[in-house]
């Protein structure tokens, strides 16, 4: 079974050519991809609209690769949300298109879910588990009953994880993205040295918050002022605050279900910081945490196909009129 | 022009300016939003959706990184930051359009400029915990 996955959630045309759930044959995204050389110099700044002229080209691309064709496919799985509305809206209308012209299935997935089942693209887990899906855009803490079942056990009331990240590094003016460099920074630094506050770790539920956090850092910043003398120790402190946060809420997930298995996708679960204490403050408290690789971890369309191939087989397949969607249900508010 | 100043001394308050401003919100009507990082630009939109009615305005977040959220209430909610896209052509994300169902409140709005019938939210930090919150109509 050969499945394209495409994904225009957010900065990123991704598309990916997938055979029966586990050969990627295909992977392109489309900032790996020399576009300046497509376009003569010149990328289309708006997202969208970057879109809408990436989108036939990297899909072309990925079959180019997977030395298939359109008319090999049997079905066409894209992302309808969460993410920006335009863009996500340009990925469901080609795919759209495509499934009708070739009379094949349309899946729209959720991106969130995507990412949560993503790590069986390299290995499988057991169900049910908990996913922690912790990027740029989203942290959020899914539990996952089985393929294609999944509840939403809690989700940031504020900012991203990531985006906490690359806001704090814009503001110190170290650069983008800003995850990789507080990492670096982080690396030669003393974690100890200011205690940042840890947000919402009292009020028993498995949300998160973190604008809290950034303005205390900004608070922080003012009043000691920040020189690279001290930069590495208060970045290191900054992100041991984040990190800490991450893990506490997902151990009291896994307490509140007694689910002892934990997957962590999105950008920021490419952190590897994140990575040592959820294995050793997990491994301490029993649990089992399982990575998904940093190429899978960002955005991607393999992803997407493989959720899709999960649905297909379940018979779970869309609409052509799917609509797209911009945000996540939160918590207590899904129905599953 | 009408101008209105409120001090907040922390993210509660800063929802209770909101939803003051939430509550009388009309159909058609822009806030473009302005204030430095961690000021509680989102807090405040956070506000305005409770004033307007919509159910789950404490998950109100962020739209950093997706750039616009949209939320049904009594009135649509188009929550537009555009912290990520400096330089970025606002006519892509189709404002006038989410003017005729409902509210748009825009963070970062400094990065645009914005026609004479829109509301504008100053958010200052006058000290760690404090906000000067102005809000002016023309």
């Amino acid at each position: 079974m050969l499945i394209l996955g495409i994904d225009t959630s957010c900065d990123d045309t991704s598309v990916a050519l997938l055979r029966d759930g586990k050969e990627i044959l295909s992977n392109i995204v489309s900032s790996q991809v020399d576009l300046h050389a497509i376009f003569g110099g010149v990328v289309p700044e708006i997202a969208s609209r970057k879109h809408l002229e990436f989108i036939d080209i990297i899909a072309k691309e990925a079959l180019r690769q997977g030395k298939a064709d359109y008319r090999d496919l049997d079905a066409v799985s894209v992302t309808a949300g969460p993410g920006l509305i335009g863009s996500v809206l340009i990925g469901l209308c080609f795919a759209k298109g495509l499934a009708c012209s070739l009379q094949k299935p349309l899946i729209g997935i959720n991106h969130i879910e995507a990412h949560a089942m993503s790590i069986f693209l390299e290995r499988d887990v057991d169900f049910p588990f908990l996913a922690l899906v912790v990027s740029g855009g989203h942290t959020i803490i899914l539990r996952v009953d089985e393929p294609c079942r999944y509840s939403v056990l809690g989700t940031t009331k504020d900012d991203a994880a990531g985006e906490a990240f690359d806001k704090i590094a814009k503001y110190l003016a170290i650069g983008y993205p800003g995850g990789k460099i507080i990492e670096e920074y982080s690396r030669k630094g003393r974690k100890d040295h200011v205690m940042f506050p840890r947000p919402m770790m009292d009020d028993n539920t498995c949300d998160f918050s973190f604008s809290g956090l950034k303005t205390a850092f900004i608070n922080y910043a003012k009043g000691h002022g920040i020189d690279e003398g001290n930069m590495a120790d208060v970045l290191a402190s900054f992100q041991e605050a984040v990190i800490d946060v991450l893990f506490q809420k997902t151990l009291r997930a896994a307490r509140k279900t007694g689910i002892l298995r934990v997957v962590a996708g999105g950008g920021v679960a490419s952190n590897g910081r994140l990575r040592e204490v959820f294995q050793e403050r997990g491994g301490k408290e029993g649990l089992a945490v399982m990575f998904s690789s940093p190429q899978f971890c960002t955005d991607n369309g393999a992803m997407v196909a493989l959720l899709g191939h999960y649905y297909l087989r379940r018979g779970i397949v869309s609409p052509l009129d799917v609509k797209g969607f911009s945000r996540m249900t939160p918590p207590g508010l899904i129905k599953c | 022009m009408e101008r209105i100043e409120y001090i907040s001394k922390g993210p509660s308050e800063t929802w209770d300016v909101g939803e003051r401003i939430g509550k009388e919100a009309r159909r058609g009507d822009l806030y473009a939003i302005y204030g430095e990082l961690g000021t509680g630009k989102t807090q405040l939109v956070k506000g305005i959706a409770r004033g307007i009615g919509i159910k789950d305005w404490l998950y109100v977040t962020s739209p950093s990184f997706t750039i616009m959220n949209i939320y049904e209430g009594d009135l649509t909610l188009c929550h537009i930051d555009l912290y990520r896209i400096e330089g970025y052509d606002v006519e892509g994300l189709n404002i006038e359009e989410y003017l005729e169902e409902g509210v748009v409140a825009v963070e970062w709005a400094e990065r645009n400029t914005w026609w004479n019938g829109a509301i504008k939210v100053y958010i200052d930090a006058i000290s760690e915990g404090e906000r000067r919150i102005t809000i002016t109509r023309t």
